[in-house]
């Protein structure tokens, strides 16, 4: 079957990212950026499906400016056969992105497609479930564990208590967490016969999808400092100043 | 205006987070009206109907909705949603789960975790592992959005009397179906709603270290946490796991034990009132961010902590 791997370019997870002076946003000016970590384990997921026999293509695809052609490289050189970039050099919402992928879903015909679970810039945790939605198929979040079975899929998920398991029909959407697995390194070779592979570039406007959003950023603020606390020199001492300094015990 | 709240529940009690909920819809403003859509959910409403500020509570009783399938329950929260101005859950995996099914069926977008209500149109949420706060504002007909616990303080539970009325809606779309679960047993408090939380990292060294934190927590009353680092390495139930992937708290105490303090850790934490670390390690981040800091062996300091208080 067909499998379809959505990825995000965001700032590199161990960036500490700071607020740009007029609030209008994050400087993302020379900062790192790379595949979410969430995606990743999505790539990941897909290429071992592939291994097992039960993907026979997989298509990456990212929904985001020119430069996140460099991701989709990445996911080409982890095992992606090949790559569809939705160009938009705006900054989208959540909803605007999983109509995008809807039209991708719609003319690929996928049987399951995989996001990560959320990314690590808006931290939304949206795109999986609204991409369901919009193609009516069913969602299995936060997953731990997927298992392909003749025409369901079987997706453990991490819940608040601790882990439930859904049977799904396909094709589905799957959004991982971060115990699915753990992504390979891409290898130099791999990385070379990578850029052959096809990337395909469209745009919002030539798959007949509106970017249009409901919701604007007023503004971006760094959030309230802690002050600075003390070093205590014994255990006796700590537990002094938690009884009668801050009396929280 | 009506503000409509999905109730977290497990179809025989209703979940704290609730109550946070609830406390958020009464910042925006308007008459709270709380949906309980589970299978034979009669106590659930019951405890929804006495929350104070509730005006009424609408019961969707159906096997459809036994275990909130998404697949299931989104569709008939966009039916019910259309008729209010706020659609509010909280972001428990539940709410993050089945909200943005509904807000994409109903053709807006969802504003996720908010931590403050600015206006009935404007909202705050971290961005970034909480590293830079977004005002954002909604011009959408009807505004879904998952509230954060920690920003918000529990509305009373008792107190309210409201009008408890049966609603229906699709049956099982019959795409998906419930097989099972396994659920952590623990007699300590829940992690989200304690006052006090030790956690502990990879410093523990292996899972049977943290009875010495259990010993602790269970003199203080607390619940156990984790770092990513201590879940990862398999010492402790990845439930445990408190951070920007895992459980957000915000208690009275937050007790880090052999946790360095990385980025993704300290979203889960930071809001605390009183952070402690104790840490071998004295160049550790999470001394920046703790109010009172010991730099020890975790294995002397904590059992005599123990004995302390």
């Amino acid at each position: 079957m067909k499998v379809l791997v959505a990825v995000k370019r965001v700032v590199d997870y161990n960036v500490k990212v700071r607020v740009k002076a007029d609030n209008s946003g994050v400087d993302l000016a020379n900062v790192k950026m790379s595949m979410n970590p969430f995606c990743e384990i999505a790539v990941e997921e897909a290429v071992r499906l592939k291994e097992k026999g039960v993907a026979t293509e997989i298509v990456a695809v990212s929904v985001g400016p020119t430069a996140a052609q460099e991701q989709l490289r990445t996911a080409l050189a982890l095992g992606a056969d090949r790559a569809i970039l939705v160009e938009s050099n705006d900054e989208l919402n959540s909803l605007a992105v999983a109509k995008a992928l809807k039209a991708i879903v719609d003319k690929e015909q996928p049987q399951l497609v995989i996001l990560g679970k959320q990314a690590i810039d808006s931290d939304n945790n949206q795109t999986g479930q609204m991409l369901a939605a919009l193609s009516g198929y069913a969602q299995g979040t936060f997953a731990s564990k997927v298992e392909v079975a003749g025409d369901k899929v079987n997706v453990t998920r991490e819940i608040d208590g601790g882990l439930q398991t859904v049977a799904l029909n396909l094709p589905a959407i799957v959004t991982t967490d971060l115990r699915l697995n753990e992504p390979r390194y891409a290898s130099l070779p791999n990385i070379m016969k990578a850029k052959k592979k096809p990337l395909d570039v469209v745009t919002p406007d030539a798959l007949g999808v509106s970017t249009a959003s409901t919701v604007k950023t007023v503004k971006v603020e760094a959030p309230a400092a802690r002050s600075a606390g003390v070093k205590v020199k014994s255990v006796a001492e700590l537990v002094e100043k938690l009884k009668n300094e801050a009396k929280v015990i | 205006m009506a503000i409509l709240v999905i109730a977290e529940h497990n179809n025989g009690a209703l979940g704290a987070a609730t109550l946070n909920t609830v406390a958020a819809a009464q910042k925006i403003g308007g008459d709270v009206v709380v949906l309980v859509a589970g299978q034979n959910v009669g106590s659930v409403a019951e405890a929804a109907a006495k929350i104070a500020g509730v005006s009424k509570v609408l019961v969707a009783d159906n096997a459809a909705y036994a275990h909130q399938l998404p697949e299931n329950v989104a569709p008939l929260i966009a039916e019910l949603g259309k008729g209010y101005s706020h659609v509010l859950a909280a972001a428990t995996t539940n709410g993050k789960n089945f909200l943005p099914r509904v807000a994409a069926l109903l053709d807006v977008d969802q504003i996720s975790e908010i931590i403050e209500v600015v206006s009935a149109d404007t909202f705050k949420r971290p961005i970034y592992a909480g590293n830079a706060i977004a005002t954002v504002q909604s011009s959408a007909a009807v505004k879904v959005i998952t509230v954060r616990g920690t920003g918000f303080d529990a509305v009373a539970a008792e107190g309210g009397s409201a009008a408890v009325e049966a609603v229906s809606g699709p049956a099982d779309a019959g795409k998906s179906a419930f097989v099972g679960e396994e659920l952590a047993k623990s007699d300590r408090p829940e992690l989200t709603a304690a006052k006090i939380v030790v956690s502990g990292g990879r410093g523990m060294g292996n899972g049977d270290n943290f009875k010495i934190l259990y010993a602790l927590a269970d003199k203080l009353g607390a619940a156990v946490g984790a770092s990513r680092a201590a879940v990862d390495a398999g010492f402790v139930p990845n439930d445990m796991q408190v951070g920007q992937t895992g459980k957000i708290v915000a208690p009275q105490l937050y007790i880090a034990v052999g946790i360095s303090g990385a980025i993704q850790h300290l979203a889960g934490m930071k809001d605390s009132k009183v952070i402690v670390a104790i840490n071998k390690d004295e160049e550790a981040p999470i001394f920046q961010v703790a109010d009172y800091g010991l730099v020890a062996d975790l294995f002397e300091a904590v059992p005599e902590l123990e004995k302390a208080v």
